[in-house]
């Protein structure tokens, strides 16, 4: 008697699961798989682009044109692109999502493209920046930027400003590679020259024999990549410490070289640092006043940074395209109607190219300046409408 | 060309000092006492993170955290020892790399729970910041601080072992314990105390290397290969040992990063390797 009562509770267990699992892919549910490293030595990263995620949720709601959004979310813990497939394939298989999306690392994205490219299931990349991710699989898109994106239109700039050369310095690594090569191109095609560069290994720790090159290579600039983390504040006080402050030398870089946390560890020797970015917490626009506000309000008073707004706009390209193509979701769908769509962010006016999937978007150039006594990225010049100078050279 | 030259060299030692104060309580602590302990960055960590606790939310001057620094990281290393690691002195050193190696990461998920991934800010006194112009040489301040520092405490060290009842103590509790122990010396006591001076020294030197590199939960991984090398190249239990070839690999990072950057940061490993073929048991190994 006993043996055949919990045969019973089983089989209704059972049969409760499947009506439940039923449900929850009924036609009005949209799931979306998030997979960053939420845990780990990068999981702030991941803090600020799940922020952005649940702001969008929070002002706007979580039905879109009649169907509930679900969310899962799964870590990789960091650099681990085997995880960053597995988990893909459960939340496919298992999970039934609709959409994978996240992604703050490259590694991770361009194992999970696999998974989308074969599944057929939409792929959207809130941050990971190296220009090839997006041609590992057609149902990708991304909305935050690449390297290349960001360094051109800074190496135009230094030329047009009469800088006549310049000394890179770059983390010896993928991204590194890229900033160098890219910033170098067009500096040198805009006429510039340079005197030397050094790639410096990933996880070096004390970079004085490096600044001392540059310092004694004369340049009247030097160009600085490093990714963010404790590196760009270790790399401006060597500099600061050798003397190579603003007022002597030009010094050029990309955005993470004074994000918010580099910044709290420099004073104003470092004002006049020159980077370019496509996005800064300080950007003055109605959108972006109110974006900083909620997410402040959401998160004890930090700022967002690129990594925010990748996830906000992240979720609000999935938004347009339910919208658009009213529920559909199914890879060609979504990146059918994902193509050539524009909008604006808190950043400004940004689109998808319709060739390429990738974002096309403003890049500023910003001076570092104290404003009532504290160290901001003021921004004075732009580029307009800035494609990945990667994929339009592939193409000729 | 001279200029590079002395600029680099004093880069080097600058630097040969940090990695020194870092290491020189793991090879005390290995070499005395024969405990592999990996965790010994973690301890480095802590230090770490306590002066930019007192620095950030307590408004304390950047030296008057070392201290803290150093009795924080020695008062948990007692612990520590006292619960964990006493039970594998006599195990092999494969018991004793797994338990350490996975304390030091326990120490990056604990660090990352309480104080976030984030580069922790640190704001030194301005009289530590900039350089100073000395015969023609534009010398860091900061730099000059460490090598001034490191110098302090090697002579404090040295005394301290070679001329005091506690340094002869440890010296006969490691030397034959057997005997020690016949002779009322409690070396229990003097192994905990001699670890906690290690502990505390990587505590300082946490402390100490986060205006040169930045502090954040990786932090227990990032130097602990210097330091495994500079015990190893030194010589296990030696301080002189260790000073030697702190300055050494100090140096010669910096030069090959300076002069070849292309193979810069494998340079260390070539010296250690021709270090040990040379002396396997370390430049001041006793074996």
């Amino acid at each position: 008697m006993r043996g055949s009562d919990i045969l019973y509770a089983g089989a209704a267990l059972l049969l409760s699961m499947a009506t439940a699992m039923a449900t929850a892919h009924a036609e009005g549910t949209i799931k979306i798989g998030l997979i960053m490293p939420y845990s780990g030595v990068v999981a702030d990263t991941s803090t600020q682009m799940d922020g952005g995620v649940k702001l969008y949720l929070q002002q706007h709601g979580d039905t879109v044109a009649g169907k509930k959004i679900e969310i899962i979310r799964r870590d990789t813990g960091g650099v681990a692109p085997d995880v960053a497939k597995r988990l893909a394939q459960e939340l496919v298989v298992r999970d039934k999502v609709d959409i994978l999306a996240g992604f703050v690392l490259t590694p991770n994205a361009m194992a999970a493209s696999d998974v989308s490219a074969q599944a057929g299931k939409p792929l959207v990349i809130m941050n990971a920046a190296t220009s090839i991710i997006t041609t590992k699989s057609p149902y990708s898109v991304r909305v935050s930027m690449t390297l290349p994106q960001v360094v051109t239109p800074l190496g135009e700039w230094a030329a047009k400003q009469g800088i006549k050369n310049t000394y890179t310095m770059v983390a010896d690594y993928g991204p590194g590679i890229d900033a160098e090569q890219a910033f170098l191109k067009a500096f040198t095609a805009a006429g510039g020259e340079t005197l030397g560069s050094v790639r410096m290994p990933v996880n070096n720790t004390d970079f004085s024999p490096y600044v001392q090159k540059a310092k004694d290579s004369n340049a009247q600039s030097v160009f600085v990549f490093i990714p963010a983390g404790p590196q760009p504040a270790a790399i401006m006080k060597t500099l600061v410490e050798r003397g190579m402050t603003p007022d002597k030398v030009k010094i050029l870089a990309s955005g993470e070289l004074t994000d918010d946390s580099a910044l709290k560890n420099l004073d104003k020797s470092a004002v006049g640092v020159i980077t370019a970015y496509h996005y800064d917490h300080s950007h003055k626009s109605k959108l972006n006043e109110t974006f900083v506000k909620d997410y402040r309000a959401a998160n004890k008073g930090e700022n967002p940074n690129l990594l925010a707004v990748g996830g906000y706009d992240g979720m609000h390209l999935i938004y347009e395209v339910i919208k658009k193509t009213g529920g559909k979701v199914d890879g060609e769908s979504f990146i059918a109607a994902a193509k050539g769509m524009s909008w604006e962010s808190p950043r400004g006016t940004i689109e998808i190219d319709p060739e390429t999937r990738d974002i096309v978007q403003t890049m500023y150039i910003r001076r570092l300046e104290s404003v009532d006594g504290k160290l901001q990225n003021v921004e004075f010049d732009k580029a307009e409408r800035v494609k990945d100078p990667v994929k339009a050279a592939m193409k000729k | 060309m001279l200029a590079p030259i002395a600029g680099v060299l004093f880069d080097g030692i600058a630097y040969g000092m940090l990695l020194f104060v870092l290491s020189v309580g793991l090879s005390v602590t290995l070499g005395l006492m024969n405990f592999v302990n990996l965790a010994h960055c973690a301890f480095a960590m802590l230090g770490g993170y306590v002066t930019v606790t007192l620095v950030n939310d307590f408004h304390w001057p950047f030296l008057a955290t070392l201290p803290v620094a150093f009795f924080a990281a020695a008062a948990v290393s007692v612990v520590f020892e006292q619960l964990l690691y006493r039970r594998l002195y006599g195990a092999s050193d494969l018991d004793q790399v797994l338990l350490t190696i996975g304390i030091a990461f326990v120490s990056v998920a604990v660090a990352a729970y309480i104080f976030g991934t984030l580069q922790q800010p640190i704001q030194t006194p301005a009289f530590l910041r900039g350089s100073t112009q000395v015969a023609g040489l534009s010398l860091g301040n900061y730099r000059l601080f460490l090598i001034g520092f490191a110098l302090v405490v090697t002579v404090l060290l040295v005394v301290g072992l070679e001329y005091t009842r506690f340094g002869a103590q440890i010296r006969a509790a490691v030397d034959n314990q057997r005997m020690a122990r016949g002779l009322g010396i409690d070396v229990n006591r003097t192994f905990a105390a001699t670890f906690a001076l290690g502990s505390g020294l990587a505590g300082l030197g946490g402390a100490l290397a986060i205006e040169i590199v930045g502090l954040d939960p990786s932090f227990s991984f990032t130097y602990l290969v210097y330091v495994l090398i500079i015990v190893s190249v030194g010589g296990l239990g030696s301080i002189t040992g260790s000073f030697a070839a702190a300055i050494l690999i100090g140096v010669s990072d910096i030069a090959g990063k300076y002069y070849v950057p292309e193979i810069g940061a494998f340079l260390i490993y070539l010296v250690m390797v021709i270090v040990l073929m040379w002396r396997p048991a370390g430049l001041f190994g006793r074996r």
